[in-house]
């Protein structure tokens, strides 16, 4: 099984957010940038298979030079090669468009995304990516089996979840669940060391147009600071929340 | 031309945000000159509608889509906005829309905004607030084709009624076999209990509460309020709670009129994930944690004292005002 694993290149979940240039780009100076959590879940899942199936795992990140080192801590921890499309990932739907040309050219069989990358929140490329490349889709996913040719995925619902059966080739948009948190793998010397020496393939992306733009950032308007109520009158908590919030 | 809404629904009955994405429909269709039009799956009739400004409802009703399917909902979506000539095809947030979104928004070519709140700030060009960076900051988004697809936050908008003559139709469009290789074999969902991604008041517990033999103290809060309950994400780690209950970054999202937040002490990843909610109250016995700097209400004490009281409290109040 040919397993690409899709990576986006995000600042760390407790990174302060800062936009400059008039606010209308992302200030990364002095921010920290992960493996977006959503996918790190499919990443470990995907190196389960790769162990205990002999899957190959492929990583792939649209983004500039900087996100090479997020690719090598995927190599690190033990996906077997890299790609990288070097360009800017301007909308989810330029981004879709590049991934399907990795999709259809190397005819992976399974191709996991996280269900959301945690700076723009889109949730759009992995199912561009499966409309895109002819694939089947299965969005939300937390726990994924594959056995040949079948997979069974469980999907979270609102309220539950729901189990679903699917063939391959298959577009997974997984979260965490995929694996347990504690199974989340931290690369080792070993690891490191190979990562140096696996393939970092630099493609040049394919012309497409951006369907959006981002035109501007705004941080949330500073809160007004708490009111405090004692805890010995609790009546007056029910009653601002009655009256004053108009919430019960 | 006109605007179409995907109007979801469980059971045969609208959910609450298809009311409200009506409501924000027909605020774009006011202001651009056009209606607003239905695409409803497995509802019999669609009247509920009329009250929040819908024109024309497209009824889908077979036994072939009583299960969910993604690629068929987007199949039928998008017959209908064929039909009605859609600019513009809108979506809640809630998790069948945001799987069918995509979808639909890739086989046309149109720009697709998720998470937005609020009206457009401007129709031509077309931009659009929406939450980004897990609701640490907003981007304006511009949407550069023709049609565009949008999915609107929970509670971002609200309710505005606005009566309509409701015209209904059987809308019946074609679905092939190739729709339907992605199969439900079973589903399993909590009944008689109000979901997180559903609730007006969420009540949530973190470390503070010490246990999971402690729930029965947020358990009985939430029942008082008819509130969902959920859980920080070490409570989930820590395999107290559930993971469908862990709320935050990582977690699901809240947004919710009331979010209670008890012996969480409110770490940026958890904070990112309910901000979106109205009305933020902390109890917590640490007077410097964190979720007092952006909560709206607070109480500073021993939850173990506090919520039983609580509890009692807001139980006399539903009894008074029931």
């Amino acid at each position: 099984m040919k397993i690409l694993v899709c990576i986006s290149h995000v600042p760390d979940t407790t990174a302060k957010i800062n936009f400059t240039n008039g606010d209308t780009e992302f200030d990364a100076s002095g921010v920290q940038f992960v493996i977006n959590p959503n996918d790190e879940f499919g990443l470990t899942r995907a190196i389960w298979f790769k162990e205990q199936a002999g899957a190959t795992v492929t990583v792939v990140n649209v983004g500039g030079a900087d996100a090479e080192a997020t690719l090598r801590k995927a190599l690190a921890i033990g996906a077997d090669e890299a790609i990288r499309i070097n360009t800017t990932p301007t909308d989810g739907f330029f981004v879709a468009k590049q991934l399907a040309e990795v999709v259809k050219s190397g005819g992976y069989d399974l191709v996991i995304a996280g269900k959301e990358s945690l700076d723009y929140n889109g949730a759009m490329v992995p199912g561009m990516l499966a409309g895109l490349a002819g694939y089947d889709f299965v969005n939300g996913c937390i726990k994924l089996d594959v056995n040949g040719s079948d997979v069974t995925a469980v999907r979270e619902i609102d309220g539950g979840k729901e189990t679903i059966s699917a063939k391959l080739p298959l577009v997974v948009a997984g979260q965490k669940g995929l694996v347990e948190e504690k199974d989340l793998r931290i690369p080792n010397m070993r690891g490191i060391m190979q990562a140096r020496t696996k393939a970092l393939t630099v493609l040049e992306p394919i012309a497409a147009t951006a369907t959006t733009k981002a035109v501007k950032f705004e941080k949330p308007a500073p809160k007004s600071a708490v009111k405090l109520i004692s805890p010995d009158n609790l009546d007056e908590l029910v009653n601002l929340l009655h009256n004053e919030a108009k919430v019960i | 031309m006109s605007i179409l809404i995907y109007a979801e629904s469980a059971e045969g009955k609208f959910k609450k945000t298809a009311f409200e994405l009506a409501s924000y429909a027909k605020k774009i269709a006011a202001e651009t000159g056009t209606t607003v039009t239905a695409v409803t799956i497995n509802v019999s009739d669609a009247s509920a509608l009329a009250a929040y400004g819908v024109d024309k409802a497209l009824n889908v009703n077979t036994d072939k889509l009583k299960a969910f399917n993604a690629k068929a909902y987007a199949d039928v979506i998008k017959q209908a906005a064929a039909k009605e000539s859609a600019k513009f095809i809108l979506f809640s947030s809630n998790t069948d829309s945001l799987y069918i979104a995509p979808l639909i928004a890739v086989g046309l070519e149109a720009g697709y905004a998720s998470n937005v709140v609020g009206l457009p700030q401007s129709i031509s060009p077309f931009q659009v607030r929406r939450h980004a960076f897990s609701n640490k900051a907003f981007t304006v988004t511009e949407i550069t084709t023709d049609v565009k697809v949008l999915a609107i936050g929970k509670n971002s908008f609200g309710l505005v009624e606005s009566a309509s003559s409701l015209s209904q139709e059987d809308f019946s469009p074609s679905l092939n076999d190739n729709d339907f290789t992605v199969k439900v074999e079973s589903s399993e969902k909590v009944t008689g209990k109000v979901t997180i991604a559903d609730a007006e008041v969420v009540v949530s517990g973190g470390r503070g509460l010490k246990g999971p033999e402690n729930w029965g103290l947020l358990e009985d809060l939430a029942s008082a309020l008819g509130a969902a309950t959920a859980c920080s994400k070490p409570v989930s780690d820590l395999g107290w709670r559930p993971h469908s209950e862990h709320v935050g970054q990582t977690g699901k999202p809240v947004a919710a009129n009331l979010y209670i937040a008890l012996g969480i002490s409110g770490a940026i990843q958890h904070i990112a994930g309910i901000n979106s909610s109205k009305v933020k109250v902390v109890i917590n016995a640490d007077a410097d944690a964190p979720f007092f700097k952006v909560a709206d209400y607070g109480v500073v004490g021993d939850i173990f004292e506090i919520v039983p009281k609580l509890t009692e409290k807001i139980k006399a109040f539903k009894a008074q005002n029931s």
